[in-house]
């Protein structure tokens, strides 16, 4: 049967029956990274179709259908006018900064997938602290978009870097508490083991509802660090022209727009693993007969469905509620979220120590 | 009393976002709420809403016939000088002189569908078409006169 763990598992013994293991792994890498490359490449052009089908639906709008059939081939046909403008850098711009800023952007991106397993025994870096590594990695985010927005040499971008800042400081606080729930309840940092501690059930049937309250927060927190509405005082269009990346065009400023989406997948793939399952397939404690019947649809169609329904959900909060100000937004995370989840995590851990969940 | 105000705040706004939500879902749900008109490839079954607002039009009969007196009520109106009225002296058949419409001059280039003549017609002889398609290669096209030629105003309008 064709999986991705089989068609891996044939390329690595493929290449180490006909180069020494030195070559081997860098061939690996090699396929590995291009491989991450496509997959960012295709994800940009899939979210940001998906992105806007499911805002004009939601508007009663229809949405693009020009280009190719259904408007298939318009985030393409964005693609090649974004890659034929001239990217320009003004000129009181510290230059340096200013071009490194979006690289760094797609950088941690591309660092955050390594953890990720997209299906059965398939994934880049098998990780003892995949939680800790992926939570870590994600603040570096802030770097990037405060580069941007200090070496633009513009008052909206420095701006939005400022709120985007204050704004990603804080919410890591509550995501991390909520990724925590799910550390404690399956007692390891591995994104490998906490899949298969849900084997009997994933985390948001087995926890009750301190998991339920658990993931409502994981998810109002990381659409803040991802910077996307109603969170998206950073760009805030109405009020910075588009906050950090004001002065970016061209690639450049496609980098940054390819980032925030590939960042909206990862923090959906990461709250899919960690509430949902991951590629673990729809299992029901000890009925035999259907959870071997769920076992047939194979894990990575699991894995990106799940991933897919969670980023649904962040599209549909994002076209539903209006943009907070900066001082509703920190006043959400200081006076609600944070007190919430640190009852919520103490709740956890008493179910975790009586073991009440199932 | 500080807690029971926090509770049923964050339950407040937790069910005020789920009211929204709700209301969002519905709509992506259901396609056939869709209003988007494909414009210039559905011409002919274009639906417009009842309000929309495109021309003022003066109504004639089959007579050509219409109902303006020539008060000057829309010139009067209107917020930008788009109408200009002259009226000119007819004689009735008891030899009296009557005041009444020559032309309905109307600046299309001027106008912004403000709908304020329309309401002050007392005789209800102009109202709003929903035509849109106003585009010309000459401004003065813009300029128009309402009334038809030889058209003349209808018995027992005063």
């Amino acid at each position: 049967m064709w999986s991705f763990s089989n068609i891996s598992q044939f390329i690595d013994n493929w290449l180490r029956a006909t180069f020494n293991p030195t070559w081997t792994m860098v061939i690996e890498m090699v396929i590995a990274g291009v491989g991450v490359i496509s997959l960012f490449a295709l994800l940009g052009l899939v979210l940001v179709l998906m992105e806007r089908r499911v805002a004009a639906w939601i508007q009663i709008r229809l949405g693009p259908n020009r280009v190719g059939p259904g408007g298939m081939f318009q985030s393409l046909a964005d693609t090649v006018k974004l890659l034929v403008k001239e990217g320009m850098t003004p000129i009181g711009a510290d230059r340096f900064l200013f071009n490194l800023a979006p690289l760094i952007a797609t950088m941690v991106a591309m660092l955050l997938i390594a953890p990720i397993a997209f299906a059965k025994n398939f994934q880049l870096w098998d990780l003892n602290i995949g939680v800790l590594y992926v939570s870590a990695v994600s603040s570096v985010m802030v770097v990037s978009i405060l580069m941007a927005g200090w070496a633009s040499n513009n008052k909206y971008s420095l701006m939005g870097a400022m709120r985007s800042g204050a704004q990603i400081v804080s919410y890591e606080l509550s995501a991390g508490l909520s990724i925590l729930a799910i550390v404690v309840l399956s007692g390891s940092l591995n994104l490998n083991d906490i899949i298969m501690s849900q084997a009997d059930g994933w985390w948001i049937f087995k926890g009750h509802i301190p998991v339920i309250i658990a993931f409502v927060i994981f998810i109002i927190a990381v659409t803040a660090e991802t910077n996307r509405a109603p969170f998206d005082l950073a760009e805030a269009e109405s009020e910075l022209t588009a906050g950090f990346h004001t002065e970016y065009s061209g690639m450049k400023f496609a980098l940054f727009f390819l980032a925030e989406y590939i960042n909206v997948f990862i923090v959906c793939a990461i709250g899919a693993t960690l509430f949902l399952g991951g590629w673990m397939p729809f299992h029901i404690g000890h009925w035999q007969g259907f959870n071997h019947v769920m076992d047939y649809i194979p894990s990575s169609i699991w894995f990106f469905g799940k991933t897919f329904f969670m980023i649904f959900l962040i599209m549909w909060f994002r076209w539903t509620f209006p943009r907070l100000r900066i001082d509703q937004l920190l006043n959400l995370e200081w006076r609600y979220l944070l007190p919430i989840s640190m009852f919520n995590i103490l709740l956890v851990t008493l179910i975790a120590i009586f073991g009440w969940h199932f | 009393m500080f807690m029971v105000k926090y509770i049923t705040d964050v339950f407040s706004g937790l069910k005020s976002l789920a009211t929204g939500l709700r209301r969002t879902l519905y709509y992506f749900t259901h396609h056939k709420e869709i209003i988007t008109e494909q414009y210039p490839d559905n011409r002919e079954t274009l639906n417009l809403p009842e309000r929309f607002k495109g021309e003022v039009v003066m109504l004639h009969d089959e007579n050509n016939e219409h109902a303006c007196t020539g008060c000057t009520a829309c010139e009067l109106a209107c917020p930008n000088a788009t109408i200009k009225i002259i009226t000119k002296f007819d004689i009735t058949p008891e030899g009296k002189k009557k005041k009444a419409l020559d032309k309905f001059v109307y600046h299309l280039e001027l106008c912004t569908m403000c709908n304020l003549c329309i309401v002050a017609c007392p005789t209800d002889a102009i109202k709003m078409a929903q035509t849109f398609e106003h585009s010309v290669y000459d401004r003065s096209e813009l300029t128009k006169i309402l009334n038809k030629p030889g058209s003349k105003i209808r018995e027992g309008v005063e």
